[in-house]
C-alpha cells in the first residue's frame, strides 16, 4: 500500500446486469477529508457504485481499490475494518437491543465495546440503548445504523441515501457528524436525493445518469458547467419607476437582472454605476437546479 | 480475531430470544412424552425399559419432524438476510463469506442440538422416573438416537442453506425447502418401495438397495437407529434386516456426515459467487 494512494480509487469500472450497464466506465477518486456527493435518479447506478467499492459485487471491467488495496483480495477484506457503511435500507436485527447491536458490530471489527456508550450518546439514542431495536422508530434505527458506521474511527465512510425519511433534527445531527468526520480527514462518499441540504457539506458533486458519470466537480465547477443564469438583485433608496436597461422591477425599491454565470462579474461592475444602491444580492442556482440541468442535457 | 464465534453467539441469542429454542424443545418433549407413555404401556409385563421401546417410535417421528424444523431454521438464512439488507451490512465488515456461512450454520446447529437434547432428554428422564427409576444402561440407544437426530438435523440444515444460497426470493426458498423435505422424507421411500415390489429382487439386490438408501439422509438415519443397536433392531422388527445389512455404523455415520459437508460446501461456493 502506498502512502499516496487515495482512500477510494475506481478506474474505468463497468458493471453489467444482463444487458443493463448499471455502472458504465466510471472513474472516481476520493481524497482524505473530501466529502463527495453522489447524485442521480433511482437506478442511476449510485448504490451499485457503493457496492462495488465494498466488494459486494465485482466489476466486469476496471479496477476498484479501497485504502490502497484491490477489492476482492484478503488485504482489502482486512482493510474493511477502516470502512464505515450505512446501507440504503437500514436493516438491523430486531431481537437485539441497541447496545447489543453496536457491541456485535464492534466485535466484528475486533474492537472493544468501551467507546460504545459515548457513540450512542453522540447519535442521541443512549437512553434507548437497552431497548430492543424492533421497537425503535425509523429515526432511531437510522441513528443506530449511523453509530455502527462510525465504529472504530473509519477512514472511509460510504453513506447510501442516509437521510431519506429522517426528521429535520436527525438530519442536522447527521450533517454535523459528517462535517466533523470530514474535517478529521475521513474520505466520504454520500449518495442522496436531498441535494439542497448538502450544499454546505459537499466538496465535490458527482452526477450519475444511466450508469455513467455525467458531471464531476466542485460546486463552482458545476455551476460554470451548468451555465444556469445568475440573478443579481438590487435594493435602492428610491423606487425606480423606469429601471435601467436589462433590469426588471421586482417591487418597491427592488430591481433584478438575470445573466450568464460567465458574465456575472462584468454585470456586477456595471451595476455599481446605478445610483442609490442600498444592498446587492446574488442568487446562484442551487444544487437541485444544476442537477436538473445536467439531466435535461443528458436527455436532450 | 476470528469473527465466526461472534456470529455463532448472535445466532444462538437470536434463537433464544425469538423463542425458537423454547418452541422446538417443547414440541419435541411433548411428542416424545406422549409417544413414550402411550407406547410403553406393554413394557410392564416384558420388563423392557420404556426408553428402548420409545427409541423405535421416536426415531420414526424424528424422521418427519427434525428435517422439517431444520428446514424452517435454515431456508431463510442467506436469502432472507440478503432480502432484508442485513447481509450487505454484515459483509461490509472484515468477515469472509465462508465465515458468515460457518457462523450462521453452527449457530443454527447449536439451537437444534440444544433443543433436541433438552426436549428428548426431559422426556427420557420423565419416562424412566414414571416407570420405576433411572436405568443408565437404557440410555445408550436413547443417547445414540439424540446424536443421530442432531446429525440428521445438521444434514437438513445444510440442504436448507444450499437452497437459501441458490434462490433469489424467500418465498421460493420456503417452497423449495418444503418440496425437498417432502421428497426425501415421504416420496423417496414410497417410490423405492413401489419399485422394489415391482422388481421382485431381479435388478435391485440387497447391496444395491443399501447404496440407494445412502442417497437419502433420512434413510441413513433410519438405518443408523433401527439397526444400529441390537435391542432396538429387535423391537423395530428390523432384526432380520439388520442381519443382512452390510452397511456398518461407520459407513452410515460417514454417509450422514457427507450429507452435511457436501451441501454446505456447495452452499459456500454458490454464496461466494453471488452478487448482493
Amino acid at each position: 500500500m502506498t502512502v499516496t494512494a487515495p482512500p477510494i480509487e475506481l478506474r474505468s469500472v463497468t458493471k453489467r446486469y444482463a444487458a443493463l450497464r448499471a455502472v458504465d466506465n466510471v472513474s472516481l477518486f476520493i481524497e482524505p477529508g473530501e466529502c463527495v456527493i453522489l447524485a442521480g435518479h433511482n437506478g442511476a447506478g449510485k448504490s451499485t457504485l457503493i457496492k462495488l467499492i465494498l466488494g459486494l459485487i465485482r466489476p466486469e471491467a476496471g479496477s476498484v481499490r479501497v485504502l490502497g488495496e484491490a477489492v476482492g483480495t484478503p488485504a482489502a477484506a482486512r482493510a474493511r475494518r477502516h470502512i464505515g457503511y450505512l446501507p440504503e435500507t437500514v436493516a438491523l436485527h430486531p431481537s437485539l437491543t441497541g447496545a447489543e447491536t453496536l457491541a456485535f458490530y464492534a466485535h466484528l471489527k475486533g474492537l472493544s465495546t468501551d467507546g460504545n456508550t459515548a457513540l450512542l450518546s453522540r447519535v442521541g439514542i443512549a437512553e434507548a440503548a437497552r431497548r430492543r431495536v424492533g421497537g425503535y422508530s425509523k429515526g432511531m434505527r437510522q441513528r443506530l445504523a449511523l453509530a455502527q458506521a462510525l465504529l472504530g474511527t473509519p477512514r472511509v465512510l460510504l453513506l447510501d441515501e442516509p437521510t431519506t425519511g429522517l426528521d429535520p433534527a436527525s438530519r442536522l445531527l447527521f450533517y454535523d457528524i459528517v462535517r466533523e468526520l470530514r474535517d478529521a480527514g475521513v474520505a466520504i462518499l454520500l449518495s442522496t436525493h436531498a441535494l439542497a441540504e448538502l450544499e454546505g457539506l459537499a466538496d465535490r458533486v458527482i452526477v450519475m445518469c444511466k450508469g455513467q458519470k455525467i458531471a464531476d466537480g466542485t460546486l463552482g465547477d458545476l455551476r460554470r458547467e451548468a451555465d444556469l443564469p445568475v440573478r443579481i438583485r438590487l435594493t435602492l433608496d428610491t423606487d425606480p419607476i423606469q429601471p435601467p436597461e436589462g433590469w426588471r422591477r421586482l417591487g418597491a425599491n427592488r430591481i433584478e437582472l438575470t445573466c450568464a454565470e460567465a458574465d456575472k462579474l462584468n454585470r456586477l461592475r456595471d451595476a455599481q454605476a446605478i445610483p442609490n444602491i442600498r444592498d446587492i444580492e446574488l442568487e446562484h442556482p442551487g444544487l437541485d437546479e444544476m442537477y436538473a440541468q445536467f439531466l435535461r442535457r443528458e436527455d436532450a | 480475531m476470528n469473527p465466526t464465534p461472534i456470529l455463532i453467539r448472535k445466532e444462538i441469542r437470536d434463537g433464544l430470544r425469538n423463542r425458537w429454542v423454547l418452541a422446538i424443545t417443547a414440541l419435541l418433549a411433548m411428542l416424545a412424552l406422549s409417544l413414550g407413555f402411550l407406547g410403553s404401556a406393554p413394557t410392564g409385563t416384558v420388563k423392557v425399559d420404556p426408553l428402548t421401546v420409545t427409541v423405535v417410535s421416536l426415531s420414526s417421528l424424528s424422521i418427519f419432524l427434525i428435517p422439517l424444523i431444520a428446514m424452517l431454521l435454515s431456508y431463510d438464512a442467506i436469502v432472507g438476510e440478503i432480502d432484508r439488507g442485513t447481509m450487505a451490512l454484515l459483509l461490509s465488515y472484515p468477515i469472509a463469506r465462508r465465515q458468515v456461512l460457518a457462523g450462521k450454520f453452527l449457530g443454527h446447529l447449536a439451537i437444534l442440538a440444544l433443543a433436541t437434547v433438552a426436549g428428548y432428554g426431559i422426556a427420557g428422564l420423565a419416562l424412566q422416573l414414571a416407570h420405576g427409576g433411572l436405568d443408565l444402561e437404557a440410555w445408550t440407544p436413547f443417547a445414540l438416537l439424540i446424536a443421530a437426530s442432531i446429525l440428521l438435523g445438521a444434514s437438513f440444515l445444510s440442504l436448507g442453506y444450499l437452497i437459501s444460497a441458490l434462490v433469489q426470493e424467500r418465498a421460493t426458498a420456503a417452497g423449495v425447502a418444503i418440496g425437498v423435505w417432502l421428497f426425501l422424507v415421504v416420496i423417496y421411500d414410497m417410490v423405492l418401495l413401489g419399485v422394489l415390489v415391482a422388481d421382485q429382487g431381479r435388478i435391485i439386490t440387497a447391496p444395491l438397495l443399501n447404496t440407494i438408501l445412502l442417497f437419502n439422509p433420512t434413510d441413513v438415519y433410519r438405518l443408523l437407529n433401527l439397526t444400529g443397536h441390537e435391542n432396538i433392531a429387535m423391537f423395530a422388527g428390523m432384526a432380520g434386516l439388520s442381519d443382512q445389512a452390510t452397511l456398518s455404523t461407520g459407513i452410515l455415520v460417514l454417509a450422514q456426515i457427507l450429507w452435511i459437508v457436501v451441501p454446505l460446501g456447495l452452499a459456500a461456493v454458490v454464496f461466494n459467487r453471488r452478487a448482493l
